[in-house]
This record gives structure tokens, C-alpha cells and sequence, in this order.
């Protein structure tokens, strides 16, 4: 599999799916489990993907400058600083860590 | 849509732009992280333009991020998986769109979570409508335009981890993930599914983790446990405001 082929399959597949909301009628919405099971599918991949960013290096688990710099995002993100904002001082954050560390 | 705007298209008008410009924002990050990840430059505008939903246009690069091309089903499955909140939301926004082929088509490619957002919270139903499109069509042109920015500058850099844009990408997650921490069910699906993941990843390939992961919404949704009872946690999502795609 190439890069350009996982580049079109996806993004082929993200536009089906939204083509497909507006060929569902609005009853499927009233029954509850399905539209709860994609809400909380999006919450279970967002959150399982910062897991293995943080703490993932190939198939090994490791604790480096990347946890510090999640928390930083975490209390930055709760004062409500903009998302640019945060994620550059999260970069910032584990760049400075590794200048000092040598990591 | 050529009448005479009431103040309330206006103050829709306005929203839409501001969350546009917000959006455009983060499509640097999106950008330097792609190339970061091994896309080149067309690929990630490709991604920008085609698959144009910021959540699994992330999840994509960070999927192959960790496991390269090998990891390919699985980051096509990951962007998929969070692409599905994007057909709910199309159910919904459906109505105020109206009918004709290509209204709808155009309109299906921009309903992500920042439209949808703007357009229910309105409250005529012509705001709601100028809402939607305002929307739409400043972050789509605020995304694609950084997203090359980004790529450009992530193109430019050499070892990425001295900058810090490994630690970034998780960063951006949580963002996309923060304003969605609403509920005790939300919080218990994210604090289960990053456990799960991170224990998984030394006996499973890379990719599969987040995969795996997800599992937990299905079981937690199916039986809604920690639930409200009759509420369901995407409906309370799109109202609260577009601050992820």
C-alpha cells in the first residue's frame, strides 16, 4: 500500500460518509444508541491517539519530553488559551527539555 | 439569500468568518505535522481539500506517524471512525439546506463540526442557513491555504523532534478532544480508551492500538453506561460550539 493510496481510500471514505448523513432520514436520530456510540467513538480515538503520541515510540512504551509538554496543553487548554497557542507551547515545551536534557 | 439580511444573517455572517479564522489557524499545525509524519506536500493538501475533516485528517498523519505506510488500514480506519460524527451531523443539517442535488453535495463536503455548530445554533432559519455557508466556506479556503503554509514549514525544518512537533500532535488531540470533556460518560470513554491504547501498543503493530481502543465507545454507547438516560452524547457535542473539525 502506498501513501497516495491511504491518502485517496481515506479521504474518499471521510466523504462518503458525510454524503451519506444527508441520504439518512432524521428518524435514525431518535433512536438514541446509535448517534451515542459516534459521539463517544470520537472520544474514545481522540483520546486513545494522545495516549500512544505521548507515551508510544514504535511498539515501546517510554516517558519522555512529550509528557511534560501534554501538560502544559492540558492546563493551557483549561484557562482557554487558543488552540495555535497551545500547541506551540507544547512544542516548545519538549524542544527546551531536549535542548537541556541532550534527549 | 439575495434579500436584505436581517440582523441576525449578520451576526451569523460574523460568527462563521471568526470560526473560519480559527480553523485556518490550526491548518498550519496540521500541515508541518503531515510532511513530519512522511506525506509530501501534495498529499497533505490532498487530504485538506478531499477529505477535509480536521480530526481524522489527524489522526491519518498521526496513525502512519508511529507506523509508517505499513500502518496504512489502520490509519485509513482511524480517519474513517472519527469521520462518522460528519454523517450525523449531515442528518441533521440536511433540513436547513434545503433540496437540489448539488446544494446538497456542496454542502455534504463542508458539513463538519464547525458548521454544523454555527448553523444549529442560530436561530432563524435563514441565519441558520447563512450561517452554515459563511462557515463553510471560510474554513474551507482558512484550512487548505495553511495547511500548504504548514507543509511548506514542516518541509523546511530537520529533526522535528528538536522542535517539539512530535509532543505537538498529541497536543492537538487534546484540543480536538478538551471541549468534548463535558459529561461523566465522555470522560470515562477517553480515560478508558487511552489506557487501553497505551497498554495494547507493545503486543499489537502500530495503528492497531487506537483501533482497539475504540472498542470502548461501542460497549459503553450500546449499554450507555455512565449515561443520562434519553441523552445522547452527540447531540450535547454539536450545540457547544466549533472548536474542532
Amino acid at each position: 500500500m502506498t501513501m497516495w493510496l491511504i491518502v485517496i481510500i481515506a479521504s474518499l471514505a471521510c466523504l462518503a460518509l458525510k454524503l451519506a448523513g444527508y441520504l439518512v432520514p432524521e428518524t435514525f436520530l431518535e433512536r438514541p444508541a446509535p448517534s451515542r456510540i459516534a459521539g463517544l467513538l470520537t472520544v474514545a480515538l481522540l483520546s486513545a491517539l494522545i495516549g500512544v503520541q505521548t507515551f508510544a515510540t514504535g511498539s515501546h512504551i517510554s516517558v519522555d519530553a512529550r509528557l511534560p509538554a501534554l501538560v502544559v496543553a492540558a492546563i493551557l487548554f483549561a484557562f482557554k488559551v487558543p488552540f495555535v497557542l497551545v500547541v506551540i507551547a507544547a512544542a516548545a515545551t519538549a524542544a527546551l527539555i531536549r535542548l537541556a536534557w541532550g534527549g | 439569500m439575495a434579500a436584505p439580511r436581517s440582523p441576525e444573517d449578520t451576526a451569523a455572517i460574523r460568527k462563521g468568518l471568526a470560526v473560519g479564522l480559527s480553523a485556518a489557524a490550526y491548518g498550519v499545525s496540521y500541515g508541518a505535522l503531515a510532511v513530519t509524519a512522511g506525506l509530501d506536500v501534495w498529499q497533505t493538501c490532498v487530504m485538506s481539500l478531499l477529505m477535509f475533516t480536521g480530526g481524522s485528517q489527524f489522526a491519518l498523519v498521526g496513525v502512519i506517524a508511529t507506523g509508517g505506510v505499513a500502518a496504512g488500514p489502520a490509519a485509513i480506519a482511524s480517519a474513517a471512525i472519527l469521520g462518522i460524527r460528519n454523517g450525523v451531523y449531515g442528518i441533521r443539517v440536511a433540513p436547513i439546506i434545503g433540496k437540489g442535488r448539488w446544494r446538497r453535495f456542496a454542502a455534504a463536503w463542508v458539513t463538519i463540526d464547525e458548521t454544523t455548530a454555527v448553523a444549529t445554533t442560530q436561530p432563524t432559519e435563514s441565519s441558520q442557513r447563512w450561517g452554515f455557508w459563511i462557515t463553510g466556506l471560510s474554513v474551507f479556503v482558512g484550512w487548505n491555504v495553511t495547511s500548504l503554509v504548514g507543509a511548506l514549514i514542516g518541509n523546511s525544518l530537520g529533526d522535528v523532534r528538536a522542535y517539539g512537533l512530535d509532543a505537538a500532535a498529541a497536543a492537538a488531540f487534546l484540543g480536538l478532544l478538551w471541549p468534548r470533556l463535558r459529561q461523566l460518560q465522555t470522560i470515562a470513554v477517553a480515560a478508558a480508551a487511552a489506557v487501553i491504547a497505551i497498554a495494547v501498543t507493545p503486543v499489537l503493530i502500530p495503528g492497531l492500538p487506537v483501533l482497539v481502543a475504540g472498542t470502548v465507545a461501542i460497549v459503553v454507547g450500546a449499554f450507555n453506561w455512565f449515561g443520562k438516560p434519553g441523552r445522547s452524547a452527540t447531540h450535547t457535542q454539536q450545540t457547544e460550539g466549533g472548536d474542532a473539525s
